[in-house]
């Protein structure tokens, strides 16, 4: 073990003594602390909670709106470029659609044509 | 043994960056006390906030405060009273909040806020500390414009019903009791307000319940403004379905409210007085009580924020959002609070983090039913710019006004299916 680890395990160990005397940084406020989900702040997913609101919470619509949790990235991609150029026919999403950029489109196939993958 | 702050500090990017704390299977939360958030408000961005601050990281301790035990929408209230649906429909507990997303749901009203001490009161007395705060108290009403009118006369005859609840039941008790031939009196308020296209709904499906029970009877509209929301698709609509019913004045034909008489059923204007069996004065609003009162409201009557993540820029901890704020170019709406409040959510979780929010992306869509099988819409999707929040040139806009009957029918499947999805999104 490099010297640097063994600091860092020693470091470790003293931690929760640390926040029991009330210096730790938890007092302090705003420090970053380690990400528990780093991947939640993705682009991809910040432009798919708009989704939600029709289609439903990770895409899982309870209604006559059709579902987009399950579908693959290149179903979607595909529905949303064609919504946007009008080749697909629709009531809302050519309107919404032509909100998004090709890359933005790509970025939000991905994220929900890979979450049913992730058990969420 | 003693250790530095800054020492600690980079313990922590040692272990950020090596994973150490999973190897070593300490988690997070043993270092840091969980993260407070608070919200204030259980509508449409308030509990969207709630929600999806526990989804994004359900390490974060999340504190909804509402006094009531359950909320009632003001979208579809409107087709409670054209007989569409009923008040139970339109009404959501917290029970999945609490129990399937662990957000501490207390039934109490927020009474101050101290900005310094980063603490709510409540009418109970009792203080909550937080990290970060988020306002979400919808609107309030501004009862001295009109002379005669009040908060009782609101509550007792002239129901408004804008805020879903005991005087939404009011209206439609009044509508069902009124005679066949009488008149309807609707005033809807100046620009901005809670549901821009939300009276002339309103209208509509008053005369789709009148048309059926009380054919003789019509609606007169007393319009604050010189024009509306979907005016276009909302003329036709009523030309259709519900000729001659409908008659609309604008704020200069005659529209404009000066005063009310409760005793005689009369409303004043400009160009003289109109009676009605039933009055629904919609009067002008503001930011909710509870924004003026913790001084983040400005001399307009609105909250001004960061439209990056929200946050007040009267005071830094404090994020506004829904009806209260001013949002660009976003219409003050059940959905545009739900897409706010998701974005505020992100944005904590990023600056509890001490990283910068991602940029924002924004949605609005606001179905109107004009008859059961009619429904139109508008849609908006919306970015940050360097004028704050603008709508992406090109896209959103209205249902087209030669729309087929087969396209408006399923405009108001989707409306349906849409307040499913949008309730079970927030609530569920």
């Amino acid at each position: 073990m490099s010297r640097t680890k063994k600091h860092v395990l020693a470091m470790l160990a003293a931690a929760p003594l640390l926040l029991a005397s009330g210096h730790g940084f938890a007092a302090t406020g705003q420090e970053a602390s380690k990400p528990v989900k780093p991947e939640t702040e993705s682009r991809g997913e910040i432009l798919s909670l708009s989704c939600a609101g029709c289609h439903g919470t990770d895409g899982k619509s309870a209604s006559i709106i059709p579902s987009i949790y399950g579908k693959s990235p290149d179903y979607i991609e595909t529905a949303l470029i064609d919504f946007k150029n009008g080749s697909r026919q629709s009531t809302v999403m050519d309107r919404h659609a032509k909100g998004y950029s090709d890359d933005e489109i790509h970025l939000i196939a991905e994220y929900f044509g890979n979450l049913s993958k992730k058990n969420h | 043994m003693s250790i530095s702050r800054r020492d600690f500090n980079k313990l922590l990017l040692a272990g950020t960056a090596g994973s150490a704390f999973g190897l070593f299977g300490i988690s997070n939360t043993a270092f840091a006390a969980r993260k407070r958030v608070v919200v204030i408000g259980g509508g449409f961005g308030g509990a969207a906030t709630a929600k999806y601050l526990k989804k994004l990281d359900p390490t974060l301790s999340v504190t909804l405060i509402e006094p009531k035990a359950a909320f009632v929408t003001c979208p579809f209230s409107n087709w409670v009273l054209g007989g569409l649906k009923t008040m139970k429909d339109i009404t959501h507990t917290y029970t999945a909040l609490r129990n399937q997303y662990g957000v501490n749901v207390i039934a109490d009203r927020a009474v101050a806020i101290d900005p310094v001490k980063n603490s709510v009161k409540l009418s109970s007395g009792k203080v909550i500390g937080y990290d970060r705060l988020v306002v979400s108290p919808g609107i309030d009403f501004k009862y001295d414009e009109i002379a005669g009118y009040s908060k009782k006369i609101a509550d007792s005859s002239m129901p408004h019903a804008w805020q879903a609840g005991p005087q939404t039941v009011l209206l439609h008790k009044q509508l069902q009791a009124m005679k066949n031939g009488g008149t309807v009196v609707l005033c809807p308020p100046g620009n901005p307000f809670r549901c821009p296209p939300g009276p002339y709904e309103r209208a509509s499906l008053i005369a789709y319940y009148l048309k059926r029970h009380k054919p003789k009877s019509k609606i007169v509209i007393l319009d604050a403004k010189e024009k509306f929301s979907k005016q276009g698709l909302f003329t036709k609509g009523w030309e259709r379905l519900y000729p001659g019913m409908i008659e609309w004045r604008s704020s200069t034909g005659g529209g404009k409210v000066v005063g009310v008489d409760a005793k005689t059923m009369t409303v004043e204007t400009e160009l003289g007085a109109v009676k009605g069996e039933v009055i629904n004065l919609i009067p002008s609003q503001k930011a909710g009580k509870i924004a003026f009162e913790a001084g983040l409201a400005n001399e307009k009557g609105w909250c001004p924020i960061d439209p990056a993540s929200f946050e007040s820029t009267m005071h830094k901890g404090i994020h506004v959002i829904g009806d209260s704020c001013i949002a660009g170019a976003m219409p003050k709406s059940g959905f545009a609070a739900s897409s706010q409040g998701k974005v505020t959510a992100a944005a904590i979780v990023n600056l509890l983090r001490g990283q910068e929010p991602i940029s924002p992306s924004l949605v609005n869509t606001c179905y109107s039913l004009v008859g059961p099988n009619y429904g139109v819409s508008v849609a908006g999707v919306y970015r940050l710019s360097e004028a704050g929040i603008v709508e992406i040139p090109g896209s959103g806009g209205l249902t087209p006004v030669d729309a087929t009957d087969d396209q408006l029918e399923q405009e108001a499947l989707f409306a349906d299916g849409w307040y499913t999805n949008i309730c079970k999104d927030i609530w569920g």
